[in-house]
């Protein structure tokens, strides 16, 4: 049986530098009642909830289940979290619905970074024999992969700063973004990465419901039907990778259908200017397709949340009838090692 | 609006972790000075060495086997970093960058000690400097440093070792700065005056201590604080008989969850001023604080009549 499946509600935080005054479950809480608010459900009415978050960047244990406190979670419901960004909750959470197990589904993802130092938390994720013990933080990894760019001839800095200013202009129409209009393309933090071609470092929540069929169409008055999603991992070993290249991105989007038709819309999860070279590239995205109308990653990165924001960003385009058929990827791990795309499309109108 | 609340806090743990055999192999060539790779079916030498094939999946212990590598390579690509991080390889500035070693078909990542991003390129020559104190980790490996001479020649080494590694002991720290959020702030703030407040849900009006801001049963935030206790009634308890590290407490003694009321759970706590196996459910008991003490150290019977079990049965 093949069900159709959908997005159709889509809230997010503002994301901001520090969020000392909330804890996560604060944070949260807003962005849950607003999403359940454009469909009219309740928590109770869920028939199926998947998180995505990481403890370590706040480094507070078990944060995830303090967080299940806004979703209405006892007595106990139908649940499950996945230590990635959320776009791999919804992953599940599509699967669910696919089942016939549930209808509905709520997806939610939030990260604080602010607590604690970003670049040395996502060493963690390394592998723990040969590299994480270097220490080699997410900005140096990401440069080691622009300067092989900018070697291949894919790229140079004048074209990533045009990526950097890009993306925080088209931010100024995202209330939500934590950076915004002009921002200086700064000094080399780890070079060739100057600070403008690094995302912002700060804490966001985001959620999404997912419906089914009829479901869909009743809590949604043009759903974000998701016609294909399919994620991909590579080596970890950075050293055994083309680092100019994303196999992964590629395959995921072949399978999810992405290049059967043009799509007219992409929001790419690429918190580095570069890899947005590399996304072009892998998922053939030609000048015509709007890139990021969001700002993306470059303009607020909620880890954890980022990659679902494309998903909901593309989602809601397509809600606001401003896209017919959407493209969004999503990542997790260093240099682009792991991606999900989908295809979001509209009924015709 | 008072300050937000704020402690450092410290997350550290030496991960000890066990090798496969080709970990070891490579670990253990690193203390001896030696650089191995592990071949693939197709004949690919992978530096560093991995158990399976990456494309392929195959266990490449048996099928290639370990091979010898040159400590001397290319850089195939690096990024300069102007300001080193606590446990990276080297404290003055330093270009990241992955090493191709001579007689291998992948590279490797580490440090290379130059003196600056204009004497760094891809395609560059380097070699290895070794540390001076081994034990067998990618440690061993100091970074590595500008080279211009010919390839080192690969000693011929099997890859077997007398005295293998078989395990690391990788510490991991990372400092945080905790805030423990608005309603957990104010119950904090409300204990610095030796009061205890809950919040109350405004669906289904349970009153939550420690509040955490929202309620786990309707899912909606909570808002309304509400002073709770000072007394309260033991719901449930159990006698601790072993002594924990750094606690100047004679065992037995009882621990209990103690419904304050007006509270719509109960929080934990331990019983004193009373034989500890005399506590029982039902127990009326008020906080004790001491001098300079931020939460009640313990709680103690007030001597009133036992609670009825009615009045405290849906709080278990």
């Amino acid at each position: 049986m093949t069900r159709e499946i959908a997005v159709v509600a889509f809230a997010q935080t503002d994301h901001r530098r520090t969020s000392d005054e909330l804890s996560e479950v604060e944070m949260l809480l807003p962005v849950l009642h607003e999403v359940l608010d454009r469909t009219g459900l309740r928590t109770s009415d869920i028939g199926f909830t998947c998180s995505g978050s990481s403890d370590y960047l706040a480094g507070r244990a078990f944060s995830f289940t303090m967080a299940l406190d806004g979703v209405g979670a006892w007595p106990p419901i139908s649940e499950s979290h996945v230590e990635m960004d959320g776009a791999w909750a919804l992953y599940e959470a599509w699967t669910k619905l696919l089942t016939g197990d549930a209808d509905t589904a709520l997806v939610y993802a939030y990260g604080k970074s602010s607590p604690g130092s970003v670049r040395d938390v996502l060493t963690r994720q390394l592998d723990p024999y040969y590299v994480a013990p270097l220490w080699p933080d997410s900005v140096a990894l990401a440069a080691l992969q622009a300067q092989a760019l900018i070697d291949a001839g894919e790229t140079d800095e004048p074209a990533l700063a045009a990526v950097a200013a890009r993306s925080r202009a088209d931010a100024g129409a995202n209330s939500r973004a934590q950076l915004r209009g002009s921002v200086p393309h700064g000094d080399y933090l780890v070079r060739p990465l100057r600070t403008g071609d690094c995302p912002p470092i700060g804490d966001g929540a985001a959620a999404v419901i997912l419906a089914a069929g009829e479901r869909a169409r009743q809590l949604c008055e043009r759903p974000a039907w998701i016609r294909g999603i399919d994620h991909r991992i590579e080596a970890h070993s950075l050293g055994v990778r083309d680092l100019t290249d994303s196999p992964s991105t590629r395959l995921a989007a072949e399978k999810a259908g992405a290049f059967a038709r043009p799509v007219d819309c992409a929001e790419l999860h690429a918190p580095f200017t570069s890899q947005e070279v590399v996304l072009r590239k892998a998922l053939r995205l030609g000048d015509e397709v709007r890139v990021n109308p969001s700002g993306g990653a470059l303009a607020a990165n909620p880890i954890m949340a980022a990659g679902l924001i494309r998903l909901g960003e593309a989602a809601a385009a397509i809600h606001r009838g401003e896209s017919d058929r959407a493209l969004a990827h999503a990542t997790s791990g260093p240099c682009l090692q792991q991606n999900l795309v989908a295809v979001l499309e509209g009924d015709p109108r | 609006m008072p300050a937000v609340l704020k402690a450092p806090l410290v997350v550290e743990f030496p991960f000890t972790r066990s090798l496969g055999p080709v970990q070891s192999a490579f670990l253990t060539g690193l203390r001896e000075r030696v650089v191995l790779g592990v071949r693939t079916g197709d004949g690919r030498t992978l530096v560093p060495p991995v158990e399976y094939d990456p494309v392929t999946a195959e266990e490449l212990r048996d099928l290639g086997g370990l091979v010898e590598v040159a400590p001397t390579g290319t850089v195939t690509t690096w990024a300069w970093n102007p300001e080193p991080r606590r446990g990276q390889p080297l404290g003055t500035p330093f270009a990241w960058v992955l090493v191709r070693l001579d007689g291998a078909d992948t590279a490797l990542l580490h440090a290379l000690d130059a003196p600056g991003p204009e004497t760094v390129h891809t395609g560059m020559r380097v070699r290895v400097r070794w540390a001076e104190e081994r034990t067998g980790a990618i440690t061993d490996l100091a970074c590595f440093e500008p080279y211009d001479g010919d390839p080192a020649a690969p000693t011929g080494h099997t890859g077997a070792f007398e005295d293998p590694v078989t395990g690391i002991v990788a510490p991991a720290r990372l400092d945080y700065v905790y805030s423990p959020g608005r309603a957990q702030s104010g119950y904090i703030n409300a204990l610095s005056g030796r009061r205890t407040v809950g919040e109350r849900c405004p669906s289904c009006r349970k009153v939550y201590v420690p509040p955490r801001g929202a309620c786990p049963t309707c899912g909606v935030a909570t808002s309304e604080q509400v002073e709770v206790g000072p007394r309260g009634t033991v719901t449930t308890y159990c006698i601790v008989n072993i002594k924990a590290k750094n606690l100047d407490i004679e065992v037995p003694y009882v621990y209990a969850h103690i419904a304050l009321d007006g509270a719509g759970l109960a929080l934990h706590g331990r019983i004193g001023g009373i034989p500890y196996d005399q506590v029982r459910m039902g127990l009326r008991v008020e906080p004790v604080w001491t001098e300079g003490g931020r939460y009640p150290d313990h709680y103690r019977p007030t001597g009133e009549p036992d609670a009825e079990y009615d009045t405290y049965k849906e709080l278990l």
